[in-house]
Formats: structure tokens, C-alpha cells, sequence
């Protein structure tokens, strides 16, 4: 015993700066990350009695909120910002993308270049350049007011995507959501080993992964501390030399490129898209995920979307055993009534009871391990 | 000129809608420093409580609506007893985004009581109106400026005259030397979150006079938030003022969509907003609010 290695025994002792920052700065979380993705990536080979592909698709839009959440929690979780203007940006990237991806031939504009590798980034610059458009208004506020500012970009947002029906088809008709086709293979149809539901999945689920690690290199480098400098005390920041117009800037910018990217790959499991679908519900739905997930955690972020997607399945299930509670659509209170209901308990449980979110009761539960049998 | 006589009249007739959703949000906000995003579920609330209440033969019109403004200012008193006095302390973001939660429960709730079928709460006007001189006034929107401006009143003779005012007033100060001076601080804050609710439910009863409420009518309580943000968070007169003028912004915008045809049709719907941007870049503390001091 005496031999070992001392570090790795002990996986909280950091000897270098490099170890405590590194993406994995325990073993464990190395490999119950892996655990999980491999469990994610096995999840729809299940067979269909086990696992419907209506629930594969859920855990798919999952995976997209996720993105979206990601965004939010660099801007408001890390940089502190509060924005309800992220459903603003993914309409912005979900119409680049649809007008790039769209059919030529079509009632709405479009070019016809179906390739994911185009539009995907293409959607994702195009809402970051509003974003940067967007920052100096928000560079100027702190706090609430930029939240009232934000909103009122929804709503004005909302309005003019009415208007331009060349390319949202307007408020009744909508329009189609982009094709899906990554390297030359056509994944929105099925193929011919698997069907559109897994192959959507797996897609969405590389994209995740990408994604995430992405935010949490962002969120461990240079830029990532000046967001936090700028969260906990923008005076102090700007005192030791933190450029708080710029950091603010680039958070939005960030966060607006994720957003736009949810935007574009969200409605693609859907069959038209409307601009009142990006409303305000969408933003603050976006809120929801960053605060029960837990703030300044991309797990979190995670965890709070895929809660989210599975929402409803949820309140259809609670419903059933609520005996006031109707599944019935044409019914008053029926589930969707319930859902809403919850999604504004779960904000305000979470807020008054476990603010740390998700993570929070993960870390507690940890916490409660790591010290058995003297934990308290 | 009549035309344009007419439209200010209808925008005076809805500003004192916003001025009443409005001063609500700077009474909380004076008082506690958050800003409720819960005030919609609160207009809606008292708007489907009114329309329920008329349905009783005894009560008629005013009766609903001074026992539907009473429940509600006692139900936003219970809220900010059970949700937000436990959050005393905590970040103000926080607590904004619980009124967020709350507003979402409260206003799922309100609608499912709405059903599907529009309701109507039963106001005397309806959509007739009355000679002013040449100009032709919709009676609603006069109802509306009569009722909003002996709200104001009252509300402004309270703080003015009143020891519970003083209190308010001193919290909105400083709430230490407040509680220092033996002004209860929570009760200060029940109580503006009971006059905000309160001021809720009357302007929604007066938004929703002579029209069908169904759920698409809770976004007028929004327009208060431009309100607020052109008269400054933190003043009450600033709210009054800038109501008013959002108001006829909106219905000028709303009688002549030619002049802003560039915004497409209906632009009245973001003119409050456009009004706010504008305002927020020239003066972002709005026109009467007090500028922020950073003290490091």
C-alpha cells in the first residue's frame, strides 16, 4: 500500500493548478460521465415496447433544450446577465437556418442547401451577430431593466417575424422546419438500419456533447473567470481589470450563438413552425431550466432541460392519479393546465427551498456519502 | 381634429389602465426593491373573480368590483406572506424571479377558471359612448380616467396623511433606520403587495369593460412595464404620467397605422416597447426615476 501512488488514492488532493482545473478533476466524474453517455448512446437500440419513440423524441428535444440552456447559463448563470430575450435570438437562428435549408420552390423563401454542417453554424453566427447588435442597449443596464429590456425584445420580435411572411409565413401558416441532412445522409426520414426518431436522437445527442464541453472549457478559461468576476461584483471586476462592456458583449454574443443553434435544431422534430412559438413562455421556460438545474453549473443546465422535455409526460402521469385532474384536452383543469402550474411551482419550490438546483441536491446527497457514517 | 380629439380621449381611457397596473409595480418596488412580474397573474385574477362575482344578484357591478379588489389585495397579501417574505435577503433577481413562478401558477390557474368560452364582467358601459363638446368618448374610458384618477387620490392622500403611510414612505427610504425608528417593515411590504394586487384587479376589471375576456387578455397588464420604465421605477407620479402617455402613444399609433407603416400592421402592439428602448438608451433611469449611486 505504501507504494501507491498517494494522489491517486486520494482523488481531492490537487498537487498541480492544472489538475484542480482540468475538465475531469476526478476519476470518478470521468468515468460516471462516460457511464452516462454510454447509457445515452445505448438508450434507443431498447426495443419499442420498452421505449416509444414519442419518448425518444422527447428526450431528443431534451438533448436541444439542453443546448439552449447551456446558453442561457453562460450568460445568466456565469456572466450574471438576466436575459428573457433568449427565445428572440432562437427565432432568429431558426429562420437562418429554415430560409438557408428551406425549398426553393416553396411558399417561403429558401435556398435549398439542406447540409447541417452549413446551416447549423450559419444560424449560430447570424443570432450571435444580433446578439452583439443587441449588447451595447444591455451593457448600459444592470439587472431588472435588463430584464424588462430583454422581454420587450420578445414581444417586438415576435410582432415583426409576424410581419415578414416572405420568410415566417406568417402568423396562421408558419412555415416548415430546415431538413436535416448531415455529410450527404438524409436523417429526418427513416433509414434504412434505423428510424427518423433514433437517428434525430443520436444527433442531437453528439451535439450535446459537443456543445457542453465546449461551455465548460469556456467556462474553466480566462473568459469564463471574468464572467464570474462580473456576476459576483462588476464593480470589483472592473476594478482589477476586467473590460466589463466587452465581457458583457461576449457573453451575449456566446449565449445568443447557442441559442440560435437550439433554435435551428429544436423545430426540427416538429412539422411547422408558427413565430408565436417564440414567445415569451419560451424564454422564461429557458429560466426555469438554469434556476432548477442550479446556477453556474453546465451539468445543471443539463439536467434542468432534460426535466423540462419530460415535463409533460410527467404531468399526464400525475394527472392520472390526481382525481381532480383530467387528461382530456376539452376538460377544465386537464394536464397541460397542471403542467403550467408546475412549471411555476418548480420555480418557486426550487427558489425558496434548494436554490442551488438539481445540483444542489446532488451535492447534498454526495456530501451525505462522503462523510457516512458521521454525516449530518 | 376631432379624429385626433377622439384617439387621445381612448388613449387617456387605456393609459389610466397602465397607470393603475403601474403604480402597483413602484409600490412594491419602492417598498422591497423587486420588481413583481406577478402583476399579470393578479390582473387576471381579479378580472375572472369580477366576472364571476357580478353572476350574484345582490352585488351588481360596483359591488363585484369592490369585493373582487378587496379578495384579491387579500390574496397578493397571503402570496407575499407564504412566498416572499421567506426570500427576505436574498438577491433581488431572485425574488423577481419567483414573482415569474408566481405569475405563471396564478394565471394558469385564472384561466382554467376562464374555460373555454369568453366571459364578460357585466360593466355598465359596454361599448357606448357620449358627446364631450364635438368629440364623441367611449363611456368606459371615461369610467376609466374617473376611477383611475380617485385611485391616485386616495392612494396619494394615504402615503401623504396617514402613520402607515409615513411608514411606507420611511421604508422606501431607508428600511434600517425604518425598523430603527419602529416602522414595521413587513408589515410595510404586506401592504404593498395588497395595494399592488389591489390596483391589479381594478384596472383589470376597467381594461376588460365592455369587451370578452379570454386567455389572450393578460398581456395589457405588460404594457405597464414600459410605463414604468419611461416614469422611473421608483416614482409614483412618474407612473401616472407615463401611463397616460403610453396610453395615447398607443392609440394615436393605434388611429393612424399609415404614419408607422414601416412597423406593419397593428404597430400599436410594440410602440410602448419602442418607446421604452428609446427612453432606456437617452436616460436609462428613466425620466423621473432617481439615478442609481454605486457606492464601491
Amino acid at each position: 500500500m505504501l507504494t501507491r501512488n498517494p494522489v491517486a488514492s486520494r482523488p481531492l488532493l490537487h498537487t498541480s493548478y492544472r489538475s484542480d482545473m482540468a475538465l475531469f478533476n476526478t476519476r470518478a466524474k470521468l468515468v460516471a460521465v462516460l457511464v452516462i453517455l454510454l447509457a445515452g448512446v445505448a438508450l434507443p437500440l431498447l426495443p419499442p415496447s420498452m421505449l416509444p419513440d414519442a419518448v425518444l423524441t422527447e428526450l431528443t428535444r431534451g438533448s436541444v433544450y439542453a443546448i439552449g440552456a447551456i446558453g442561457l447559463m453562460l450568460l445568466t448563470g456565469f456572466a450574471g446577465q438576466v436575459s428573457l430575450g433568449h427565445a428572440f435570438f432562437a427565432a432568429v437562428g431558426f429562420y437562418t437556418a429554415a430560409v438557408i435549408a428551406g425549398d426553393p420552390d416553396g411558399r417561403t423563401l429558401g435556398f435549398g442547401i439542406t447540409e447541417l454542417v452549413v446551416w447549423l453554424p450559419a444560424a449560430g453566427l447570424a443570432a450571435a451577430v444580433v446578439g452583439v447588435v443587441v449588447a451595447p442597449l444591455a451593457t448600459r443596464l444592470r439587472g431588472l431593466y435588463l430584464a424588462i429590456v430583454t422581454l420587450g425584445l420578445v414581444v417586438v420580435g415576435e410582432h415583426l417575424f409576424e410581419q415578414w411572411q416572405s420568410v415566417t409565413g406568417g402568423p396562421s401558416n408558419g412555415r416548415r422546419p430546415p431538413p436535416v441532412t448531415v455529410l450527404g445522409y438524409r436523417l429526418d426520414v427513416d433509414g434504412p438500419f434505423f428510424n427518423r426518431q433514433q437517428q434525430l436522437y443520436w444527433l442531437m445527442l453528439a451535439l450535446l456533447v459537443v456543445f457542453a464541453l465546449a461551455a465548460r472549457n469556456l467556462a474553466r478559461s480566462d473568459v469564463g473567470r471574468a464572467f464570474t468576476a462580473v456576476r459576483d461584483r462588476d464593480i470589483a471586476a472592473g476594478v482589477i481589470g476586467v473590460n466589463l462592456a466587452r465581457q458583457k458583449t461576449v457573453a451575449f454574443a456566446i449565449s445568443s450563438f447557442y441559442a440560435g443553434c437550439f433554435g435551428a435544431l429544436f423545430y426540427t422534430t416538429f412539422l411547422n413552425v408558427r413565430p408565436d412559438q417564440f414567445n415569451l413562455f419560451l424564454s422564461v421556460l429557458f429560466i426555469v431550466m438554469v434556476l432548477i438545474g442550479g446556477v453556474g453549473t453546465i451539468s445543471g443546465a443539463i439536467a434542468g432541460a432534460f426535466l423540462i422535455a419530460l415535463l409533460p409526460r410527467l404531468a399526464r402521469w400525475l394527472a392520472e392519479l390526481l382525481p381532480l385532474v383530467s387528461t382530456r384536452p376539452t376538460d377544465i383543469p386537464n394536464d397541460s393546465h397542471l403542467q403550467q402550474v408546475l412549471y411555476g411551482l418548480l420555480i418557486i419550490g426550487f427558489l425558496i427551498f434548494e436554490p442551488r438546483g438539481l445540483f444542489g441536491i446532488w451535492h447534498r446527497i454526495r456530501s451525505w456519502w462522503k462523510t457516512y457514517p458521521f454525516s449530518y | 381634429m376631432i379624429h385626433l380629439l377622439e384617439a387621445v380621449a381612448d388613449g387617456l381611457g387605456r393609459g389610466s389602465v397602465y397607470a393603475l397596473i403601474g403604480l402597483g409595480f413602484v409600490i412594491i418596488f419602492k417598498a422591497s426593491g423587486v420588481i413583481s412580474f406577478a402583476q399579470p397573474g393578479f390582473m387576471i385574477a381579479g378580472v375572472v373573480l369580477v366576472s364571476y362575482l357580478v353572476d350574484v344578484p345582490w352585488l351588481g357591478f360596483w359591488g363585484a368590483l369592490v369585493v373582487g379588489t378587496v379578495l384579491i389585495g387579500l390574496f397578493a397579501l397571503g402570496v407575499e406572506r407564504a412566498v416572499i417574505r421567506p426570500m427576505i435577503g436574498r438577491p433581488v433577481f431572485t425574488i423577481a424571479i419567483i414573482t415569474i413562478g408566481l405569475d405563471i401558477a396564478i394565471r394558469t390557474v385564472a384561466h382554467a377558471w376562464l374555460g373555454f368560452n369568453p366571459r364578460q364582467v357585466d360593466d355598465p358601459w359596454g361599448l357606448r359612448t357620449f358627446e364631450l363638446g364635438p368629440v364623441t368618448v367611449q363611456q368606459r374610458h371615461a369610467a376609466a380616467v374617473v376611477t383611475a384618477a380617485i385611485a391616485v387620490a386616495v392612494l396619494f392622500a394615504f402615503f401623504r396623511f396617514t402613520r402607515m403611510g409615513l411608514a411606507m414612505r420611511a421604508v422606501a427610504e431607508d428600511q434600517e433606520a425604518a425598523l430603527a425608528q419602529g416602522a414595521s417593515v413587513g408589515t410595510v411590504f404586506a401592504l404593498s403587495w395588497a395595494l399592488a394586487g389591489a390596483l391589479a384587479a381594478v384596472a383589470g376589471v376597467f381594461a376588460a369593460a365592455g369587451l370578452n375576456v379570454d386567455n389572450t387578455f393578460w398581456p395589457i397588464a405588460l404594457y405597464a412595464l414600459p410605463v414604468i420604465i419611461l416614469g422611473g421605477l421608483d416614482s409614483l407620479e412618474g407612473a401616472v404620467g407615463a401611463g397616460l402617455v403610453i396610453g395615447v402613444l398607443q392609440s394615436l399609433a393605434a388611429n393612424y397605422p399609415d404614419a408607422l407603416s414601416w412597423l406593419g400592421r397593428n404597430p400599436s402592439i410594440i410602440v410602448p416597447w419602442l418607446v421604452m428602448v428609446l427612453v432606456l438608451i437617452l436616460r436609462p433611469y428613466g425620466m423621473f426615476g432617481t439615478r442609481e449611486v454605486e457606492r464601491v
